[in-house]
């Protein structure tokens, strides 16, 4: 049977709360921006008014104003996105109990089967799309196919407000004309290889042997051509269903460029302790630690090396960290951002017991962190910290869980 | 149009339903809400925001009363120019 897929993505989804609340400034340019004066300036979410001239997410806040000397700039409020994005994830799991979020913005709905209770996929979507304008103030943009990869196409077709059906019958006139960089995953880099081989459009990539895309890109390519060929059958996942967690990771970038190692030090623990932290909460334990540094330049560096032993203590993470961390960089060189990851993620549950003083140890610290967990969620962060945090209170201050929950939500790389 | 927030007075029942009673405007006096005629999620795009709307009838005139559920407040629209015709 023919599947009906829907993807919502809503638009410009920071800028269009933001606008709801602030009606003043409906009718102008807007970018919601992280704070300058932490060094966090650049663009998260623009309006379509500078989009049109040109600003782009990511961009420095100078840069958005010298293309655009109108804009306005706003502060974020994660909090409220969240509650919007709960707020369309109910609209949306009143039509179907499948509902696959993709980022706080975007979900994907199977309707598969629904036609004679609810009407096609097109007054669907449209059915949603209204209702979403009227109850939460802001538009969405929503595409209809019988895969993910092509309601996602369509979603990205026509924007704002507007539905793209791309039915079975005829999605290659539709869809093989459009650039490869519009299907899903093919980023810089493969949009780079792929000019390479001379391949434009989706059609090209569709219509190029499978094992030559294969020996091209890996394993990825394979994907991205069943994918062109309409060929993608992953179901979307149940409402509320866990997805598997890959990766815990937090990072930051600091107010002011570190040079030393003990400053340096107190950000990582920082890092490591927030890591480690929910960790714990999930009930796991990482194998790998990875760093990743930016120095002044912006370039960003990664490294990653192996725990003798599983863990999720801070202080093996973060003794991990910081060996990387001299190994791999240059002492004296200032540090722009640091970010510490655990990767190689394992259940809690089965732990090796063992006579060898190291693993006595870890698990000693688990113990003893465990106990620190349960203090911090009974009387707050403060009641227990580490010494290291005292020599620089305006470094350790630095909440990473509590400053950018959307960040952390989004770092979580997950797998399904 | 502007946003004013304003002390609601709400009956409470065993389903969880919230149903506004009265409310109070800033001169001090109290209005009654004699009926509400419907109960709806709906932003308000006039005064900025979103949440539960009310359609009141008070002193046999239709009014919104909206409760933004995020920030926990009672607000209705007024015109900009509501306090010099006031």
């Amino acid at each position: 049977m023919e599947r009906t897929i829907l993807h919502c993505d809503c638009n410009n989804f920071y800028a269009s709360v933001e606008r709801l609340y602030h009606p003043e400034l409906r009718d102008r340019p807007i970018a919601v921006s992280g704070d300058p004066e932490l060094r966090h300036g650049i663009v998260l979410a623009k309006s379509n008014e500078a989009k049109k001239l040109g600003v782009k997410t990511g961009h420095p806040l100078w840069m958005a104003k010298q293309l655009c000397p109108d804009i306005v700039f706003v502060k974020p409020h994660y909090d409220l996105y969240t509650h919007f994005s709960q707020l369309a994830r109910n609209i949306y799991s009143e039509y179907t109990d499948r509902v696959e979020p993709y980022g706080q913005d975007e979900c994907w709905l199977d309707m598969t089967g629904t036609a004679k209770l609810l009407g096609d996929g097109k007054h669907i979507a449209d059915t949603i799309r209204n209702r979403i304008k009227s109850e939460l103030g802001i538009t969405i943009s929503a595409g209809v196919s019988f895969n993910k990869v092509f309601a996602k196409l369509g979603s990205d077709y026509k924007k704002p407000d507007a539905t793209t059906v791309i039915p079975f019958d005829g999605f290659r006139e539709f869809v093989w004309p459009l650039p490869v960089s519009n299907l899903i995953f093919v980023g810089g880099a493969t949009t780079k290889v792929l000019e390479r081989k001379c391949i434009r459009t989706i059609g090209e990539l569709a219509n190029t042997d499978r094992s030559t895309v294969k020996s091209w890109l890996g394993k990825c390519g394979e994907t991205l051509w069943l994918y062109a060929n309409g060929y993608d059958s992953s179901q979307v996942a149940k409402d509320g269903e866990q997805p598997t967690i890959k990766s815990i990771g937090n990072s930051t970038t600091l107010s002011r460029d570190l040079v030393g190692y003990d400053e340096i030090k107190i950000t990582l623990m920082v890092l490591s302790e927030s890591v480690a932290a929910r960790l714990r909460r999930h009930n796991m334990q990482c194998e790998t630690v990875q760093i990743g540094i930016r120095g002044t330049n912006l370039s960003w560096i990664e490294r990653q090396g192996r725990l003798p032993i599983p863990g999720c203590d801070s202080t093996t993470i973060y003794l991990k960290a910081l060996e990387l961390l001299v190994q791999n960089y240059q002492q004296g060189k200032p540090v722009r951002s640091l970010g510490v990851r655990a990767c190689n993620l394992s259940a809690r549950q089965y732990i090796q017991t063992s006579f060898m003083p190291s693993v006595h140890r870890t698990q000693r610290y688990e113990k003893i962190e465990d106990v620190i967990d349960k203090l911090r969620f009974r009387f707050g962060n403060k009641i227990v910290q580490r010494g290291i945090m005292l020599s620089d209170t305006g470094l350790s201050t630095l909440d990473p869980q509590a400053d950018h929950p959307n960040l952390i939500l989004s770092s979580v790389h997950t797998q399904r | 149009m502007g946003k004013k927030f304003i002390d609601v007075a709400a009956h409470f029942d065993t389903d969880g339903k919230i149903i506004p009673v009265m409310f109070w405007w800033d001169d001090g006096k109290s209005y009654r809400i004699d009926r509400v005629l419907d109960i709806r999620r709906s932003a308000s795009l006039k005064a900025g925001g979103t949440g539960i709307r009310y359609t009141c009838r008070i002193l046999g005139k239709n009014r919104y009363l909206y409760y933004d559920d995020y920030t926990t407040k009672w607000f209705v629209e007024i015109p900009d120019d509501f306090y010099s015709t006031w």
